[in-house]
């Protein structure tokens, strides 16, 4: 489905998430950030990156890789993005929902 | 009548036994709550308590004997070394699907926020102390304050 956000329309999923990432910029994350709660930081923003790096590479995201990935641990993952973290930053990120239980 | 709309807050599960699958289980439903905003705490009982024992959460086996889902026949499933064997086995599997081991899945559950709590009754049982367990167990408490850390409207309850 379409959905207009920060002056452009964007197609999501119905769960929100992004459907096509080409679509996504840090405008579309910000305001995807806001709908959720959270205020976006320089630290968010390098956990989105890092989250957008593994979707290119087709790698599938767990809890578990995050606390191994060197660049947040799973505390602070849980900080940042308090309400389910893998998943809010997914979509903030403007990648799939993902599909991992641990 | 309750404005609550039926969602879930909190999980309460308690883990009574020691058997891989079972621990399993109960840290995935633990953490995967987590992972969807919902509050989690762990009470360990009685052979649960071997799952945050120091010593032991590295040996945890599967269950070979009365376990039908093995498609062993019990008499096989209890000849020594078969234990082990299925458990290695399975640890294999667990670690190509990315599942963490024991020790590790306590730290992931930690830091997501879940409280692990050991059940005083069966410490007094089986002798252990405090020092005995997984150094990050929140504390040793009785069945009465284990309902008292639930209470709450959307609070779910799970016994493994």
């Amino acid at each position: 489905m379409e959905k207009v956000i920060a002056g452009a329309t964007i197609h999501v999923n119905e769960e929100g998430y992004l459907t096509d990432f080409s679509q996504w910029d840090k405008q579309i994350g910000t305001e995807l950030a806001r709908e959720a709660d959270i205020d976006m930081t320089p630290r968010h923003w390098e956990v989105i990156a890092y989250l957008q790096g593994e979707f290119k590479n087709e790698v599938p995201l767990s809890i578990r890789k995050i606390g191994k990935s060197g660049v947040v641990d799973i505390k602070e993952f849980y900080q940042l993005f308090p309400m389910a973290p893998l998943k809010t930053a997914s979509k903030i990120a403007g990648i799939p929902k993902p599909v991992s239980c641990i | 009548m309750s404005d609550h709309n039926g969602d879930i807050k909190k999980m309460m599960i308690i883990l009574s036994k020691a058997t891989l699958e079972n621990v399993y289980a109960a840290f995935v439903l633990a953490n995967g709550a987590r992972m969807e905003g919902i509050e989690a705490e762990m009470f360990f009982t009685f052979f649960g308590l071997e799952a945050i024992h120091k010593e032991k959460l590295e040996h945890l086996h599967i269950a070979t004997v009365g376990n039908p889902a093995m498609h062993m026949p019990t008499l096989l499933g209890g000849l020594p070394g078969m234990e082990a064997l299925a458990t290695h086995m399975m640890k294999k599997e667990m670690e190509r699907i990315d599942m963490p081991d024991v020790h590790e899945f306590l730290d992931i559950l930690k830091a997501s926020g879940v409280k692990l709590w050991a059940c005083k009754l069966a410490m007094d049982m089986f002798h252990y102390k405090k020092e005995d367990l997984y150094d990050d167990v929140d504390g040793v408490i009785t069945v009465g304050d284990f309902y008292k850390q639930g209470s709450g409207v959307g609070t779910h309850m799970l016994f493994i």
